[in-house]
């Protein structure tokens, strides 16, 4: 209960703000069309001529939950216009970039952790590559995968998804697999134990606090990475795409139930991660057990 | 030390022994001219100031550190041979336990390195883990144990393996004293009922007079042995032995090494 109170707090100023913000940017439009009808409207009329127009500058709470209700529950899971086709298109491009990501940022880190040279050679680019920013990197990656032979978007898609989340990964496996200290790796020296025995028995596991720490960044990287890799690159389904039609048809309420559909699913594979990462703690002692 | 083990071939010996480290401020003698015989059975606690080159003397018995001079045979074999050997037990003065292992996963971690087969492996670790009194608590996780039982666990696991030569690296310095004087009996009851030859750096005099039958003084800069005191108050050793006058003259003389040991280095 102590927990609600702050939470509901938050949402109900969250929600007074974005009312206030639809009335005054939408107040313009009904203030034009006042004018030009000669009326000056009281300010309850003003209130009700902003809260439900069918292209407002702001859309408010309400208009957003009604269309996202409409998108998710009202039409067909295999309509062009469901939210749930769409979201369902992202997810499988953001959980193949997930994959992606963990095996890359888990190799890489390996490799880093092993190798002096490899830490040397491979680390500055990993960081250069997080600076390049992914909007122009992604049209390249979407011809250059069309060119290899890949026919649907779903390739580029998933390696944007994947550029995106292998470095929160990688960052937190480097320093997992070197958490354990001189001590640690002096008793494993004194039972005279191989370099393979000492990663697999006290490195990997040690590393695995910081694996899953990485991973939630990375999640939500990858479902960033899937929407951008939809925007720039034509696609015309994905949670991404329809932001962008939204925007490009002037028709702010497919953008705004699309922001809102991604924003859940974000929650939804942040929450699943979390899940997978209590069931983890607890099968390697965690406190929480 | 007796006559008898006078006449036996050292456990540990050390010749001559040097070390140097190089570091950033240039070298540091850690270790100058340490000649020590410790023989089976015996158990020897080192004291000394902090870098008087106790635990690195210990770490070179390992193999952990390589001398730079002179030498080092344990059991007749190089440290680095004995190591493989398994002729010894490592305790540091953290338990170091895995948190992410049971007690005995804990206790196991030895055996599965070096291989043992796994019906061996329970066995020992029952066989162990009862020696060091914590028998059911096997399946606990280390942070559902108290410190005390924590270091425990440690010295089960370096027992698993049944190496004759436990050496101990202030294993009980971060304990609190009630803790430290009731694992200090159990250690020696250990010492008794498996016979090991024990090599034990403490900072604590109490703690070294209770437990040792040979006390090696160190003075530091550059670490060297000050004074061996003989120590045999006998295989009996209640808690109460601390006050009788042999034990203070004993600690005394500890006393007086280390204080000579400091006045060199104010010089």
């Amino acid at each position: 209960m102590n927990r609600v109170v702050p939470i509901l707090t938050v949402v109900l100023a969250i929600f007074a703000i974005w009312y206030v913000a639809s009335f005054t940017m939408n107040r313009a439009w009904v203030m034009d069309q006042a004018a030009r009808a000669g009326e000056t409207p009281s300010l309850s009329e003003q209130i009700a001529g902003t809260m439900n127009q069918s292209r407002p500058v702001v859309p408010a709470p309400h208009q957003v939950a009604v269309e996202l209700y409409d998108g998710i529950f009202d039409k067909a899971v295999t309509s062009k216009r469901s939210l749930v086709y769409h979201g369902f298109i992202t997810l499988q491009a953001t959980l193949w970039g997930f994959a992606l990501g963990i095996i890359g940022g888990v190799a890489l880190a390996i490799l880093i952790v092993l190798s002096r040279t490899a830490d040397l050679t491979l680390m500055p680019w990993a960081i250069i590559s997080q600076t390049i920013p992914v909007v122009a990197l992604a049209p390249m990656i979407v011809i250059l995968t069309n060119a290899l032979g890949a026919e649907s978007l779903m390739v580029p898609k998933a390696i944007i998804a994947g550029y995106l989340s292998f470095f929160p990964v990688l960052v937190s496996m480097v320093k997992g697999l070197t958490s354990p200290d001189a001590m640690q790796l002096d008793l494993l020296r004194t039972y005279g134990a191989t370099k393979n025995q000492v990663f697999w028995k006290l490195r990997l596991p040690a590393s695995m606090p910081f694996f899953f720490a990485s991973l939630k960044i990375a999640v939500a990287a990858s479902l960033v990475g899937a929407i951008v890799g939809e925007l720039p690159t034509g696609a015309i389904s994905g949670l991404g795409a329809r932001m962008l039609i939204g925007s490009q048809f002037g028709n702010p309420m497919i953008m705004w139930s699309a922001l809102f559909a991604a924003a859940i699913l974000a929650a939804m594979l942040i929450w699943v991660v979390g899940g997978i990462e209590r069931v983890a703690s607890r099968a390697m002692g965690g406190q929480s057990a | 030390m007796n006559s008898e083990s006078k006449n036996r071939v050292p456990v540990i010996s050390a010749k001559s022994v040097d070390l140097t480290f190089q570091t950033g401020d240039g070298p540091v003698h850690a270790l100058s001219d340490i000649n020590l015989d410790i023989f089976k059975g015996e158990f020897v606690s080192f004291i000394g100031p902090s870098g008087c080159g106790k635990t690195t003397f210990l770490r070179t018995i390992a193999a952990l550190e390589e001398p730079t001079g002179g030498s080092i045979m344990v059991n007749g074999m190089t440290p680095d041979e004995a190591r493989k050997a398994r002729a010894y037990g490592y305790v540091f003065q953290a338990a170091g336990l895995y948190p992410w292992r049971t007690i005995a996963g804990n206790v196991k971690l030895p055996l599965e390195i070096m291989g043992y087969p796994k019906a061996e492996q329970d066995s020992r670790v029952e066989k162990v883990l009862e020696m060091v009194d914590l028998s059911g608590f096997g399946q606990k996780y280390p942070w559902q144990l108290s410190g005390g039982m924590q270091q425990r666990a440690s010295i089960a696991r370096a027992l698993s393996f049944d190496a004759d030569i436990l050496l101990m690296d202030e294993p009980f310095g971060a304990l609190d004293e009630i803790v430290r004087d009731h694992l200090n009996e159990q250690l020696l009851e250990l010492w008794a009922r498996t016979e090991k030859t024990i090599g034990f750096v403490t900072h604590s005099i109490p703690e070294a007079v209770f437990l040792s039958t040979r006390i090696v003084v160190m003075s530091p800069r550059p670490g060297r042995i000050h004074d061996v005191i003989d120590c045999d108050l006998g295989p009996d050793r209640p808690l109460d032995i601390r006050e009788t006058p042999e034990f203070l003259a004993i600690a005394h003389r500890v006393r007086e090494g280390l204080r000579a040991g400091h006045s060199y280095e104010d010089v």
